[in-house]
């Protein structure tokens, strides 16, 4: 890149016009791809990347948090790649989904694209999305009794699928092969070409336009630009170093709590993430790859300072130490499908140390789990199904206000299926589809509701299986607020009601026809001091039954009952 | 009863157009909207143009009523009949957040918590009645509800689209009791699967009843007592219009009404002109929204959310909105990045020209700046002259300083970053449905949009600019030639190959019967009728649907039913053109049917707005004002556009003024004005 001065009119400019490269890639890939996953919850990503280092240049608005800080790693392992190949070429495509050279975990297939100009390489275009299926032992990739990557899914190291500009048929035979829903599978990945072609289209023509050097220029001061606007966010925190820590309810192999811990330190414009303390690897898939804490920490960085670029400059000042062998920074073959609830974690810890230094900045932790339930079975037909779905819970309560009600997770921006669509596909049906008393973690601001999910199942019968976390643990409460309740998971069989022994994760119940599944996620934790709550707020919460009576005189006392709603 | 009016109610001012179609006149007025009851401009604006409401046989409105009442939360005070389990949906929403970063924010529903009550009753999805509804429940909740205060009520029953039978006995038995017609039932209003959608525009639906239908009560009383007898239209958010019974049987469809009717009216001028491909600019105080046109048809959304958790599911014509406004603010992030907005001065205080308190410089600042508007002839604020001075004040301590720019240089680069972001918006709008914008006219309307045309023809590289002769009052003139239109939707849920044609006829012909009688009910004449059938259709497993347009022949009333083979060919042409490609072994699903029934109404010449013909247009030029392109000033001739005749070119810079509008033609540009007094700009070179 050049060090040419690029003047402020034209940056501002260059740097609305790439924004909307990327977005236009998003939107391609929603529009096109097949499956649910991508199309409507947005699992997919697309960006530009520094042609040596890998580093986020732009990335597009639309995809999913997690995305904005892992893609540079996945780049990066195709430059790797590339470099031991030799022979890179205008035209080459690589594809792979191996979750330690690239994070988070197996279900996302990677594309990542060398532009060149005149000759010369330009940048890299990557474009990432959660294929439906991937193989492996579970339909769908959620395995929790998995103990290495390989009963994950089928692991794809970074290999050309198109050479020179010609696809590779033989790499494309061993993917199709290699899932269960093919069909699926060549949706998202000609939804994935289409839209690395269309962003090369778009650098054509903005190259055309600007010229390579001018857009270089712009390039390199927005990365300047993002390190300037961090440096000056951090700085105007007080310096000083303050710890947290959380815990796992366990691995799914073993029932044994697993510490996540975290000090952040602030010194001048410096800001340090050091995760030393934390659990080792464990057998089970909550492990994650280095990349995936790594892209957690922005995503964590970026819910406290909002209006930051997604652009690798911003993380200059910040220094991430991670523990060697630790679950955050598991080694092939660790299994890592689990990734969601560990980086869930992550974020809270780091919400919890930043709370103590500058309260009014940070939110109280969320509900913290995904809770992957699925339930499956075979139609009196014959026909198998599998309703698998991710469900909502309470955000933490902030300086501004109470937390809001069943929202998604921080790491997503995914909706839930309305449950007249699961119905219309699968036979079950939602008893209570409704938010969850007493669940939020009181305080001046409390924290969101949780929900309660009731389903019945419709059919002779089906096997159940949940993935999710908090069983144990509660998410906790910032500046003197209290925690939520625990993730809480039933089932009915015939001699009553049960608890998986995980707590938070199961493997296969048998269900039959009439009996039913619950599921009670946890609320948000509350922000500030319950006792300084507007006793106002109280005798509405009551009044709407977001508290009962009972709790809210044990926590709030009593002086809601003379209160004016 | 020759005269026809439109009005459009917006949040500064109320516009009204007048058409007297014996004589080909039209006049427009403009006086300021009166809050909160919008009905006191109404009468106000239309007193100003007719005498006798004797003569006037059609009044047609475009209203914000809704759109306000719901974005202030002003609607009444609701409650909710819902099946057992399921009070909390329209509060969950489908598990989104108000923005995806920071995690603050929360959502209060239109009605709360305490006054959504429960009922036993369940229909499955495949429609069959698991548990019957309790009335006694039903009639108790009612009870309960009117106790509490509530003006209206919506019932919202799971799974209603598919069996309403339930539903449609608890609403029989809340009507009974229920001292008022405001009772919404969601298989009356959206008999379509995905029930937090369907229950949250029934909701709005019934919190915007008793707001909306004695708004439109005390319209109709007071044009009845002036004289008036023909016919009281509403514009609906599709561009169409509805009669008030309807409108306040559904007061939701008028959600984004006035919006509509611009966009109808760009339309029909545009097409008139010769560019049936069109993408309009309303440029206001605090937005830009763009809509595009193809073909001569506006695209329709299915849904929109009118805030966050306020989701509308009904067909409305498509706009997006960025915040790049007149009053959108400048300024430089701490990385020294120049932004605009989406903080904006809206109108009060509005820009610091406006000498009404803003310190932050605006787009309107910088257009002031650098004299694109005349600062003695102001159209906002109360001052009899902008203030330049502290305009330039604001741009060289917020943008120029910062930047080390100089004043102009500043000004220069808030319009460029704010016509980048324009561009950026009319770009991904076309390139989003699959079109290039180079091949499309664009045409601003509202009050500013007009100074950025020249600006769009650079950026986006469009061809041609055509600014309307009358773009302050666009949205009142379509108003007046919108067609009535009535939108239905069932779903019907079933695979391609268990679709009973006969079936499928019934629910078709429901659709037309019920259209027909809406078209019949009205006062108006109509030149045509029309009906649209469109099949929501998908492979087995893909979640997004195809819309796929299904020719259905209607004989003397009758339906012909369309076989089988009819809706897989239509399926594969749509499925095709969409994803280029079909999947040989893919198992087809019909998810809704969507019917619109249209009556065509008599549009009227828009020659007859378009000035004299000859005369010479140095008589028009009213003198020249310094205007600043690029790096320097230019001596600029101001013309008074209105008396401009017809085929006359001007070559820039040259300024076009008229009350409500001024149009900017930059340097290497030229506008010409067509025979209906719309001034058509092109770059120099390609106007001959």
């Amino acid at each position: 890149m050049t060090d040419q001065a690029i003047n402020p009119i034209t940056l501002a400019v260059l740097a609305g016009r790439m924004e909307q490269i990327t977005d236009e890639m998003d939107a391609t890939l929603f529009r096109a791809a097949f499956n649910p996953i991508i199309a409507e919850a947005h699992d997919a990503s697309h960006g530009l990347y520094h042609a040596a280092t890998g580093d986020t240049l732009v990335q597009g608005k639309s995809g999913l948090p997690i995305f904005v800080g892992v893609m540079s790693f996945a780049v990066r392992a195709v430059i790797e790649k590339a470099a031991a190949d030799g022979d890179l070429a205008d035209g080459d495509i690589y594809i792979f989904n191996d979750a330690h050279l690239g994070g988070t975990h197996l279900s996302d297939m990677r594309l990542v694209r060398p532009y060149f100009r005149d000759g010369r390489l330009f940048c890299y275009l990557a474009s990432v999305g959660h294929w439906h299926d991937v193989g492996g032992a579970v339909p769908g990739n959620y395995n929790p009794a998995a103990t290495e990557a390989f009963q994950e899914a089928f692991i794809l190291p970074p290999v050309r699928i198109a050479r020179k500009g010609v696809l590779q048929q033989d790499i494309i035979d061993i993917l199709m092969r290699n899932t269960r829903l093919p069909q699926s599978a060549m949706g998202d990945l000609n939804g994935q070409l289409g839209a690395l072609d269309l962003g090369t289209r778009r650098l054509d023509e903005l190259l055309d336009e600007y010229g390579a050097g001018t857009v270089s220029a712009a390039l390199d001061a927005l990365g300047d630009r993002a390190e300037t606007l961090m440096r000056s966010e951090v700085a105007a925190l007080p310096d000083g170093r303050w710890e947290a820590e959380d815990f796992l309810d366990n691995d799914g192999i073993m029932d044994t709590p697993l510490p996540i811990r975290v000090a952040l330190e602030i010194r001048g414009d410096r800001l340090t993430l050091d995760f030393a303390g934390t659990a080792a690897a464990t057998a089970g898939p909550v492990n994650i790859a280095l990349p995936t804490a790594v892209a957690c920490c922005y995503v964590a960085i970026k819910h406290i300072f909002p209006d930051l670029p997604a652009n690798a400059g911003v993380m200059r000042p910040v220094e991430i130490k991670v523990p060697d062998e630790s679950l955050l920074a598991a080694k092939f073959p660790a299994p890592v499908g689990g990734y969601t609830e560990t980086i869930l974690r992550m974020i809270d810890v780091i919400f919890s140390a930043a709370a103590k230094a500058v309260p009014e900045r940070v939110v109280a932790n969320a509900y913290g789990t995904i809770n992957a339930l699925s339930i499956a079975g075979k139609r009196a037909n014959g026909q198998p199904w599998v309703m698998f779905s991710f469900y909502g819970g309470g955000h933490g309560g902030s300086a501004e206000g109470d937390g809001l009600n069943h929202g998604n997770a921080p790491i997503s921006t995914a909706t839930i299926p309305p449950l007249e669509i699961l119905e219309a596909a699968y036979p079950v049906m939602f008893r209570q589809w409704a938010l969850r008393p007493d669940s939020a973690g009181a305080g001046t601001h409390s924290g969101g509701l949780g929900a309660t999910y009731e389903i019945e199942l419709l059919e002779e019968q089906a096997e159940a299986f949940l993935f999710g976390e908090r069983g144990r643990f509660p998410p906790k409460g910032v500046a003197g607020g209290a925690s939520a309740a625990t993730n809480v998971f039933s089932y009915e069989q015939e001699d009553g009601w049960h608890h998986p022994p995980m707590a938070s994760k199961m493997r296969g119940i048998r269900l039959k026809k009439g009996q039913r599944v619950q599921l009670m996620t946890p609320g948000g934790g509350g922000y500030g001091p319950p006792d300084k709550r507007d006793p106002a707020a109280v005798a509405r919460d009551v009044a709407q039954g977001y508290v009962s009576s009972e709790a809210a005189n044990k926590i709030y006392g009593t002086a809601w009952q003379e209160a004016e709603q | 009863m020759s005269k026809m009016i439109g009005v459009d109610v917006g949040g500064t001012f109320t516009d009204v157009f007048l058409l007297d179609e014996t004589t080909g006149a039209a006049r427009v007025a403009k006086v300021p909207t009166t809050r909160p009851d919008q009905s006191g401009g109404f009468l106000e604006g239309i007193g100003r143009q007719v005498t006798d409401l004797a003569d006037v046989g059609a009044v047609v409105h475009g209203t914000t009523a809704g759109t306000n009442a719901l974005l202030e939360r002003k609607g009444a005070k609701i409650g909710v009949i819902t099946t057992e389990g399921l009070r909390d949906v329209l509060e969950m929403r489908r598990r989104d957040r108000p923005r995806t970063w920071g995690l603050r924010g929360n959502f209060e529903p239109v009605v709360s918590r305490d006054l959504r009550l429960e009922v036993p009753e369940r229909t499955l999805a495949d429609g069959t009645i698991r548990t019957p509804v309790d009335l006694e429940a039903v009639r108790a909740t009612a009870t309960e509800l009117l106790d509490k205060g509530c003006e209206a009520v919506a019932v919202l029953f799971a799974n209603a689209y598919a069996n309403p039978e339930n539903e449609a006995r608890a609403v029989a038995a809340v009507r009974d009791l229920w001292p008022n017609p405001h009772v919404s039932c969601s298989s009356e209003i959206l008999p379509e699967i995905r029930e937090y959608e369907r229950f949250s525009t029934t909701a709005l639906n019934a919190y915007l009843q008793p707001e909306v239908s004695g708004y439109l009560d005390r319209l109709d009383t007071a044009l009845r007592k002036g004289g008036f007898a023909g016919e009281f239209m509403i514009v609906q958010s599709n561009g169409g219009v509805m009669d008030t019974a309807t409108a306040c049987r559904l007061p939701v469809r008028t959600a984004l009404s006035g919006p509509a009717a611009g966009v109808i009216a760009a339309g029909y001028i545009a097409q008139t002109a010769g560019f049936p491909d069109v993408i309009t600019g309303d440029m206001g105080g605090t937005s830009f929204d763009v809509s595009l046109i193809a073909g001569g048809n506006s695209v329709l959304s299915p849904q929109t959310s009118i805030d966050f958790g306020m989701v509308v599911r009904t067909p409305m014509i498509e706009i997006t909105t960025i915040g790049a406004g007149g009053g959108s603010i400048a300024w430089v992030d701490k990385g020294g990045l120049l932004n605009i907005g989406p903080e904006s001065a809206g109108s009060t205080p509005g820009p610091v020209a406006y000498g009404q308190g803003n310190t932050r410089p605006t787009v309107t600042d910088a257009n002031v700046v650098l004299g694109r508007i005349d600062p003695d002839r102001p159209i906002g604020g109360k001052l009899d002259r902008l203030d330049v001075e502290a305009a330039a004040k604001a741009i060289d301590e917020h943008v120029g300083k910062p930047l080390g720019l100089g004043t102009l240089e500043a000004a220069e680069a808030i319009l460029t970053v704010a016509n980048s972001r324009m561009a950026g918006a009319i770009r991904l709008v076309s390139i989003e449905r699959g079109f290039d914008p180079k091949r499309f006219a664009f045409m601003p309307f509202g009050g500013g949009g007009a100074l950025h045309a020249g600006a769009m023809l650079n950026e986006v590289g469009i061809g041609r600019a055509i600014v309307p002769r009358y773009p302050g009052v666009t949205s009142a003139l379509g108003c007046v030639i919108a067609d009535m239109r009535q939108d239905f939707v069932q779903t019907v849920n079933t695979l391609i190959s268990a679709v009973d044609p006969a079936s499928l006829t019934e629910i078709i012909q429901r659709h037309v019967d019920d259209g027909m009688a809406l078209l019949d009910a009205a006062g108006t004449k109509f030149e045509a009728r029309e009906t649209v059938f469109e099949l929501d259709m998908a492979y087995v497993g893909q979640t997004h649907t195809v819309a796929v347009p299904l020719p259905v022949a209607i004989r003397n009333g009758k339906v012909v039913t369309p076989s089988r083979k009819e809706i897989e060919s239509a399926f594969d042409t749509a499925y095709h053109g969409t994803y280029g490609r079909l999947l040989p072994d893919g198992v087809r699903r019909l998810m809704n049917l969507r019917s619109s029934v249209i009556g065509r109404r008599p549009k009227f010449d828009l020659a007859t707005l378009a000035p004299t013909t000859g005369g010479d247009a140095e008589e028009t030029c009213t003198g020249t004002r310094r205007v600043h392109f690029g790096d320097t000033w230019h001596d600029t001739k101001i013309y008074d556009r209105l008396a401009l005749p017809v085929g006359e070119c001007i070559d820039g810079p040259a300024i076009l003024v008229q009350p409500d509008t001024t149009v900017l033609i930059e340097p290497g540009l030229t506008g010409r004005v067509d025979d209906y007094g719309n001034t058509i700009i092109t770059r120099v070179e390609e106007s001959a």
